[in-house]
């Protein structure tokens, strides 16, 4: 019998007063606009980007640009037999040489997901900085990877699932982590 | 769930499949417009070109859509392979195969190798054009070009010109087609004609200028001089005035018609200068989504095959 546990550990303000927070430090650290542009890692970490790119327009009055990757093809677990999703379109129309890139995604787990994507954005071109935000910070990091900026530490067990909802992809916004009580010997 | 070991054909494609293969294709062909042009998906896999036919264009695009995934290719050809030693065509196949190849794409003039070969080695293999059978990716191309255009497959007229009994293109296209919820009309002298091709749920008729009043899309097929065109036609000459792409002609097609033809062209014979340089023309839109459709199978093959292997 499956047993699950779910519950929410941010709510929708909560996840406003983050990404506000985010885009506040992201301005502080590069000093206003300085070449700057952001990155969403599909799907969710578009959404975030989208809403970062909003705040720090109202903030400061910037249009800066938005790209969009999809990581799919830089997964190193292709060999391992994961079934991958549906492939999705990246999109990146500005030039990324000298650029302060700020990835963004919704939840770090591994860090394999940000090495795939740092090999991406290499591919486009030579950025100055490549700084990486995320919502939820869970550990567990298999990699030498450490983000910039921070919503939430939320300590997890390896097998608890992390699931980031969004209004413009799920209809509201939440972040719950649902324990599978039937694996979880942790 | 894309599920299939070969692409042997578009005869066993499910819609289903079609459509994963056309939306794959769709999000690889960004990667052919970035600076660097490589992904690193395929690395370190194999993939082999078994070209016993001449071939510029397929053969090319394969090869430069395995290399921009980071697959290693390598390319025989007729004249450079152990069959001008006389060996046998399977044990070829199985030499190769030996050397742990990952994908072999295959193309012959005889109708059914690419099928014959799947019965004899492991590897995945993709049909590259055998005989008057089927030239699968070419046909996907097609469709990838004409919904990229027109936004979806459904319910759209087609009419394919040329000589129908010799073409390999027109099979693959018809079973697509007719899978997509297409409709098809085929057009060209009687000789080149197959007897009882309605069969395939299409249309026949011998006279273009009253058949492309109300079409989407105008396929023009080579005429293949090299071959039987000389037996089944009086003369060259008769059958472009017949059967040859006009700008008079295009007069009576819709003005967001769609001008395709799969390579190489015979200026002037099957389709005139001018409305190969004109807007409507994509015979080069079909080349360059030709790259992506083969990146899109060599994936979707090895993602594939990785899954039956755990």
């Amino acid at each position: 019998m499956e047993l699950t546990l779910n519950s929410v550990v941010f709510s929708e303000q909560d996840i406003s007063r983050a990404v506000t927070r985010i885009a506040h430090e992201i301005l502080e650290k590069n000093k206003g606009n300085n070449n700057l542009s952001l990155v969403g890692i599909r799907t969710r970490g578009v959404t975030l980007a989208k809403r970062i790119k909003k705040y720090i327009n109202d903030i400061n009055d910037l249009d800066i640009d938005l790209g969009v990757l999809d990581i799919t093809l830089y997964r190193d677990d292709l060999a391992i037999g994961k079934q991958n999703p549906v492939i999705e379109k990246t999109s990146i129309p500005f030039s990324l040489e000298g650029k302060n890139v700020v990835l963004i995604d919704d939840v770090i787990f591994t860090g394999r997901t940000i090495r795939a994507a740092i090999d991406a954005l290499i591919d486009f071109g030579r950025p100055a900085t490549i700084q990486l935000g995320v919502l939820i910070d869970r550990g567990h990091r298999e990699l030498p990877i450490r983000p910039d900026y921070v919503g939430k530490n939320i300590p997890t067990s390896k097998t608890t699932l992390v699931q980031v909802l969004m209004k413009e992809n799920d209809g509201k916004d939440e972040v719950c982590v649902i324990n599978d009580l039937t694996t979880d010997n942790t | 769930m894309f599920n299939l070991k070969n692409i042997l054909g578009t005869k066993s494609l499910s819609k289903e499949d079609i459509i994963t293969i056309l939306d794959t294709a769709d999000s690889f062909k960004e990667i052919s417009t970035r600076p660097i042009k490589k992904v690193p998906t395929l690395r370190g896999k194999t993939v082999i070109n078994l070209f016993f036919e001449p071939s510029t264009r397929t053969r090319t695009s394969f090869e430069i859509a395995g290399k921009r995934l980071s697959a290693d290719v390598i390319n025989i050809s007729e004249y450079s392979s152990s069959s001008v030693k006389g060996e046998n065509l399977i044990d070829t196949a199985l030499n190769l195969e030996a050397m742990h190849p990952d994908i072999m794409v295959v193309r012959h003039s005889l109708s059914g190798i690419p099928e014959m070969l799947s019965q004899f080695i492991e590897c995945p293999i993709i049909n590259a054009g055998d005989g008057y059978h089927e030239h699968p990716t070419q046909a996907l191309l097609d469709l990838q070009t004409i919904r990229e255009a027109k936004g979806t497959l459904m319910g759209l007229n087609v009419v394919i010109v040329g000589d129908i009994a010799h073409s390999r293109v027109v099979r693959s296209n018809i079973y697509a087609m007719k899978t997509m919820g297409m409709h098809v009309k085929l057009i060209g002298p009687p000789t080149m004609i197959p007897l009882g091709i309605e069969k395939m749920g299409v249309s026949v008729s011998y006279n273009l200028e009253d058949s492309i009043k109300g079409m989407d899309v105008i396929m023009m097929l080579r005429l293949q001089k090299e071959r039987q065109s000389k037996y089944l036609l009086s003369s060259i000459r008769e059958y472009s005035n017949l059967y040859c792409l006009t700008s008079k002609l295009l007069e009576k097609a819709k003005d967001d018609v769609l001008i395709f033809h799969p390579g190489p062209v015979n200026r002037g014979i099957e389709i005139s200068l001018d409305v190969m340089k004109s807007e409507r023309s994509f015979i080069l839109t079909q080349v360059t989504n030709g790259v992506a459709i083969r990146m899109a199978l060599m994936y979707l093959l090895l993602e594939n095959k990785n899954d039956n292997n755990n």
